[in-house]
C-alpha cells in the first residue's frame, strides 16, 4: 500500500502546526520523520491517522483519495499507529485491548469472545518474538511490553502501514535495539513503517527515506547515509555541537551524603531501596536509568517532599531528613523538578510571581506580611534578562511560555539562591537544541561555581555529556557508580539491571 | 568530552541492597477497628446486661415446610460469647497482618454477625414475650436495601464510563413521584412502576446535557439538579396534588411467592417472597454483572471510563456510551424510586427518599464499581436500617434518635473502614474534548 500526502496544512487559531506538506510513504520501506520537539510531527501524524482534521491537501491511498473522518476510517484503510502515550487501557488484559473495538461476539447474547482474541494475540506475537501473554493485565507490563501490545494491536487489524510516534522515548537502549530489530522484521514482511523520531542515531540504524520538518513545513530530505551533524543541521536550522563544552571538575570536599535511603510508596511497596551515594563540591552526579526506577522518589525524598522510612541525607555536615521542605531549601538546595508545568511553576500566575514562589516571605520581596509588588517586578525584569526568557513581559502568565522559556523561569528561581546542590530532573526534557544548550551550560556554569550537582536524565546522550560521574538505577537501587566514558552497551545493560562487571 | 573524573571518587553502593531492611508498611487499621468495636460489645452489651434475664429469638413463620420452636437464651452468656469471639476475630486479624497475610472476605461478615448478635441478645434482654425476629430483620434488610441496589447500579452504570452521578438522590425522588402520579392516575402500580424510569431517565439526560455537552463539573450539576428535583416535586405536591388527591393515592403491588422456594424457612421469606420490583432487582444486578464484564458493551464502557482516548483512537464514540450510560443509569435510579410509593403501597411524600441516595453512592464506592459489591454493600445497608425499625419495635434501651444515626454511622465507618483503596474509573469526572 502506497500512502500519499499532498500539500496538508493544519492550524490551530493562529498558529500553523503544518504548512502544505507533501509526503510519499512507498511500501515496504521504514520512513523516517525527523523534526524538534514541537515541529509538528505528530500534529502530522493525527491529520494522517483522523484524529484531527486537515484545512487543506489530501491523503491518497494507492493514489485514491481518502478522507478520514476519524481513527475508525484511517485504521479500515490498513493505517496503525503507536501513540507516544500509549493507547491502553490499564486494567484490562492484552486479549482485551487488542480486541477493543473489532470485539468478536458469540452466541445470541453477544458475550465477547476472549479465546478468539488470545489467540489471535498468540498468532502475532509468535510470528515476531514478542513473548506477550494474553492474559497479562496491562499496568503489570514493561513498557517495553505495552508498546509490542500496541503494535500487536495495529497489526491485528491488518495495518499496512504503521505510524510509530516517538518508540524510543520511554524505552532502554536494549529496548530500543529489540525494537529496531522489529521494524527491520516488518519492513521486510512488506508492511511501511512511519518512524516519528527526533533521536538521530534510530534514524540512521532503520531509515530507508528521511524527511526533516522544521516549524511545520518539510525542509528536506536526506539520505540515511548522512552524518549525525548533517542531519541535525538540517533539523535545526543551524550548525550544532554535539558535545557540551565543559571544563574539567575540580571536586572538592563531599557536599551531600545520602546513605540507606528508603522510599515506600502509598501501599507499602519499596520504590527506593537503601540508596547510598555521595556528591562532591564541583561536580556533576548524573543518575541514569529508565523512568520508574526510583529517580523521582530519590531527588523527592532528598528535598523532603516524600517521607523517608530509613536513611539520612546530609548537606554539608548538616543532616537534613525530617526537616521542612522550607528549612531544607533555604540551606542551599536548588530543585528543578522534573515536570515544571506540574510542580516547577504555577501556570496560572505571572512569571514575576513564580520567580518568588520560594522567597515570598523575606525581604525585600514582602515587609509585615506584604508583598512589595514593585520589587517584585523589577527583580524579575533582572531574572528575565539574565536568563534569555523570551517573554512580552513579567506580568505574562507562566502557561503562555513555551516549554524551554518556561525551564528557563524555573532555573532562573532556583539559580538565584546561593546553592551548595543543585537538583534537575530531567532538565531539557520537550526542550528544543537552542534551550537545551543554554540550560546545559548554565548547569555547568553552577558546577563550576562549587555546588555539587545532581542530574536525572532518561536520555542517555544527556547523562554522557553532562556526567563526570554516572550512577545507574535499576528497581529502586544504584546498580553502580562508574565513570562518563564508560560505553553505551554497558550503560543499558545496567539500567536493565545487570552490574558493570557482569555488562561490560 | 572534555572532563576526566576518577570513578573513585565516591562511596560504592551498598554491597548487598538486597540485604537492606525494606519492609512493607503493615495495615493495622483493620484490626484495631475490629478489635475497638469487640471491645464496646463486650464492655456494653457483654457486661452491660444483667445477670439472669433471657432473650428470645424466633426465626421461622406458621407457613414453612417446617417451624422451629422460638429459642430463648440467657441474655449476659450470649453478649459475652458472641463479643469475646468477635474479639478473637480480631485478634486473628491483628495476628494475620503481623504475618503479612491476607484474610478473608468472610471475617469481616462473621464479625459483623457476632456482633450483631450480642447487640440483639442485650436489647431483647428481659423483654418477656418480646422476641427478637431473626427472619423479619433478615426480611427487611432486603426490602429495604432495594432503593439502594437501583441507587448504586445506577452509580456503577454512569462512573463505569467516566460520568460522575451524585444526581443518584433526585432520580429516586423523580422516580417515586412519577410512578405514585400515573399508578394514581391510572389506578395501576405497574403502570406507576413503569414511568418511574423514565422520570430517572429525564433527569439522567440533564445531567448527560450539562457534563457531556457543556463540561459543567459533574458534582456540581449532580447537585444542583438534586435540589431542582427536591423543589419541583416539594412544588408539585403542595400545589397539583394537595388539590387533586386521587392522583396521590396508596397504591400497593402485591406479594408474588415463588412456588416451593418461599416454604423453605428463613430463605423463603427472606428472598421469594417479595413484589415485583425485588424480584426486577435481583435480574438488574444478574444482568448487569455479566454485561459489564462479559460483553461487549461492558468491554467498551468500561474502556471509555478508564481511558476515553484510547476508546477513541479505536473507533468508540466516546461521548455518545457516557451519554447513553447516564440516561440508563438515571431510569435504574428511577425504577428504584417507585420502591418509596407503589412497591411500598405508600402516597407521594416530600423529599421522601431521605438521603437514601447519598448512602446509595457510598454503597457504590463501598461495592469498588461493580453490580455485586454494590448488591453486597446496599444489603448491609439495609439491614443497619432494618435493625434501627426492630430495635425501635421491641423497645430497645437507645434512644430513638441515636438508633436513626445508625445507618449513617454504619456508612462512615464501612467507608472509612473498609473501602481502604478502592480505585475508581481513571477518567471519572473528566469531560471528554476532543
Amino acid at each position: 500500500m502506497k500512502l500519499e500526502l499532498r500539500g496538508v496544512t493544519k492550524r490551530f487559531g493562529d498558529f500553523t502546526a503544518n504548512d502544505a506538506i507533501d509526503l510519499v510513504v512507498e511500501p515496504g520501506t521504514v520512513h523516517a520523520l525527523l523534526g524538534e520537539n514541537g515541529a509538528g510531527k505528530s500534529t502530522l501524524m493525527n491529520v494522517l491517522f483522523g484524529l484531527y482534521d486537515a484545512d487543506e491537501g489530501e491523503i491518497l491511498v494507492d493514489g485514491k483519495p481518502a478522507g478520514f473522518k476519524g481513527p475508525g476510517d484511517a485504521m479500515a484503510a490498513g493505517i496503525g499507529m503507536v501513540h507516544q502515550h500509549f493507547m491502553l487501557v490499564h486494567p484490562f488484559t492484552v486479549a482485551e485491548n487488542v480486541m477493543l473495538g473489532h470485539e468478536e461476539v458469540r452466541g445470541p447474547a453477544k458475550m465477547l469472545d476472549l479465546a478468539g482474541a488470545r489467540k489471535r494475540v498468540n498468532e502475532i506475537s509468535d510470528r515476531f518474538g514478542f513473548h506477550i501473554d494474553p492474559d497479562a493485565v496491562v499496568e503489570d507490563l514493561s513498557v517495553g511490553a505495552q508498546q509490542r501490545v500496541e503494535i500487536i494491536k495495529a497489526l491485528s487489524q491488518r495495518a499496512e502501514i504503521l505510524i510509530l510516534d516517538e518508540p524510543t522515548a520511554v524505552l532502554t537502549p536494549q529496548e530500543t535495539d529489540e525494537l529496531l530489530a522489529i521494524v527491520k522484521q516488518l519492513r521486510d514482511s512488506g508492511t511501511a513503517v512511519v518512524l516519528i523520531t527526533h533521536k538521530l542515531r534510530e534514524v540512521q540504524a532503520v531509515a530507508d527515506t528521511i524527511t526533516v520538518i522544521r516549524r511545520g513545513k518539510v525542509v528536506g530530505t536526506a539520505e540515511p547515509t548522512a552524518s549525525q551533524e548533517e542531519l541535525a543541521s538540517l533539523m535545526v536550522g543551524r550548525d550544532v555541537s554535539m558535545t557540551v563544552d565543559k571544563p574539567e571538575a575540580k571536586p572538592g570536599e563531599v557536599m551531600l551524603d545520602v546513605k540507606s535511603l528508603t522510599v515506600l510508596d502509598e501501599l507499602g511497596n519499596p520504590q527506593l531501596r537503601g540508596v547510598s551515594f555521595d556528591v562532591r563540591a564541583g561536580e556533576i552526579l548524573a543518575i541514569a536509568g529508565v523512568q520508574g526506577n526510583g529517580q523521582t522518589e530519590l531527588t523527592e525524598a532528598i528535598l523532603g517532599v516524600v517521607p523517608t522510612t530509613a536513611g539520612s541525607v546530609t548537606l554539608d555536615g548538616v543532616t537534613l531528613t525530617g526537616k521542612k521542605i522550607k528549612h531544607t531549601l533555604m540551606s542551599g538546595i536548588g530543585f528543578v523538578p522534573e515536570d515544571r508545568t506540574e510542580d516547577g511553576l504555577v501556570a496560572g500566575f505571572s512569571i514575576a510571581n513564580n520567580l518568588i514562589l520560594d522567597v515570598y516571605d523575606q525581604a525585600p520581596y514582602s515587609k509585615g506580611g506584604v508583598l512589595k509588588p514593585s520589587v517584585v517586578r523589577s527583580e524579575a525584569e533582572k531574572h528575565v534578562e539574565q536568563f534569555d526568557v523570551r517573554t512580552t513581559g513579567v506580568d505574562a502568565l507562566a502557561s503562555s511560555l513555551s516549554g524551554g522559556n518556561q525551564q528557563k523561569v524555573v532555573l532562573a528561581r532556583e539559580l538565584s539562591r546561593p546553592l551548595k546542590l543543585l537538583i534537575a530532573s530531567q532538565p531539557t526534557r520537550g526542550l528544543d537544541v537552542g534551550s537545551i544548550e543554554f540550560v546545559h551550560k548554565r548547569i555547568v556554569q553552577e558546577r563550576d561555581n562549587g555546588a555539587a550537582v545532581i542530574i536525572v536524565s532518561s536520555e542517555l546522550d544527556e547523562v554522557v555529556a553532562l556526567a563526570d560521574r554516572i550512577a545507574v538505577m535499576y528497581h529502586g537501587k544504584i546498580v553502580d557508580i562508574v565513570p562518563p566514558d564508560t560505553d553505551r552497551d554497558t550503560l543499558g545493560l545496567m539500567m536493565a539491571g545487570a552490574h558493570e562487571e557482569d555488562a561490560a | 568530552m572534555s572532563a576526566v573524573v576518577e570513578a573513585s571518587q565516591g562511596t560504592a553502593p551498598e554491597p548487598s541492597p538486597e540485604d537492606a531492611p525494606v519492609t512493607a508498611a503493615k495495615r493495622w487499621r483493620t484490626p484495631i477497628i475490629l478489635g475497638v468495636v469487640a471491645l464496646v460489645s463486650l464492655i456494653v452489651f457483654g457486661l452491660g446486661s444483667k445477670a439472669g434475664e433471657t432473650t428470645s429469638f424466633s426465626i421461622s413463620r406458621a407457613s414453612d415446610f417446617f417451624t422451629v420452636d422460638t429459642f430463648t437464651l440467657p441474655t449476659r452468656t450470649t453478649a459475652i460469647v458472641a463479643s469475646l469471639l468477635a474479639l478473637a476475630l480480631a485478634a486473628y486479624s491483628a495476628w494475620a497482618v503481623s504475618q503479612s497475610r491476607k484474610t478473608g472476605w468472610w471475617l469481616p461478615v462473621v464479625f459483623g454477625i457476632a456482633v450483631m448478635f450480642a447487640l440483639l441478645a442485650w436489647a431483647g434482654g428481659g423483654r418477656g414475650a418480646t422476641d427478637i425476629q431473626i427472619t423479619g430483620l433478615l426480611t427487611g434488610a432486603v426490602v429495604l436495601s432495594v432503593p439502594l441496589v437501583f441507587g448504586s447500579l445506577s452509580g456503577v452504570v454512569c462512573e463505569r464510563s467516566g460520568i460522575i452521578n451524585i444526581a443518584i438522590e433526585g432520580q429516586l425522588l423523580a422516580g417515586a413521584f412519577l410512578a405514585a402520579v400515573v399508578g394514581s392516575a391510572t389506578g395501576n402500580p405497574y403502570i406507576g412502576l413503569i414511568a418511574a424510569p423514565v422520570a430517572g431517565a429525564l433527569v439522567g439526560m440533564l445531567l448527560a446535557l450539562f457534563t457531556v455537552k457543556y463540561w459543567v463539573n459533574q458534582i456540581v450539576v449532580g447537585v444542583v439538579l438534586n435540589v431542582l428535583v427536591i423543589g419541583v416535586t416539594s412544588f408539585l405536591f403542595g400545589t397539583l396534588l394537595r388539590d387533586n388527591a386521587n392522583l396521590n393515592q396508596n397504591l400497593g403491588m402485591a406479594d408474588l411467592p415463588i412456588p416451593l422456594l418461599s416454604k423453605i424457612p428463613i430463605i423463603g421469606p427472606v428472598l421469594f417472597d417479595h413484589n415485583l420490583l425485588v424480584y426486577l432487582m435481583y435480574a438488574a444486578v444478574g444482568v448487569l454483572s455479566v454485561m459489564l464484564f462479559k460483553s461487549r458493551w461492558g468491554l467498551r464502557v468500561r474502556a471509555v471510563g478508564e481511558h476515553p482516548t484510547a476508546a477513541d483512537t479505536v473507533g468508540i464514540k466516546v461521548n455518545r456510551t457516557r451519554v447513553r450510560n447516564t440516561i440508563l443509569g438515571g431510569a435504574l435510579a428511577g425504577l428504584g424510586g417507585a420502591f418509596f410509593t407503589v412497591a411500598s403501597g405508600l402516597a407521594f411524600g416530600k423529599e421522601m427518599t431521605a438521603g437514601t441516595g447519598f448512602i446509595a453512592l457510598a454503597a457504590m464506592i463501598l461495592g469498588r464499581w461493580r453490580p455485586s459489591g454494590a448488591l453486597a454493600a446496599s444489603v448491609m445497608f439495609g439491614f443497619a436500617i432494618a435493625l434501627k425499625d426492630q430495635l425501635g419495635i421491641i423497645g430497645s434501651p437507645i434512644p430513638s434518635q441515636l438508633l436513626a444515626m445508625l445507618p449513617y454511622i454504619v456508612t462512615i465507618f464501612a467507608v472509612a473502614g473498609l473501602v481502604g483503596h478502592a480505585r475508581p474509573p481513571a477518567a471519572e469526572g473528566i469531560p471528554y474534548k476532543k
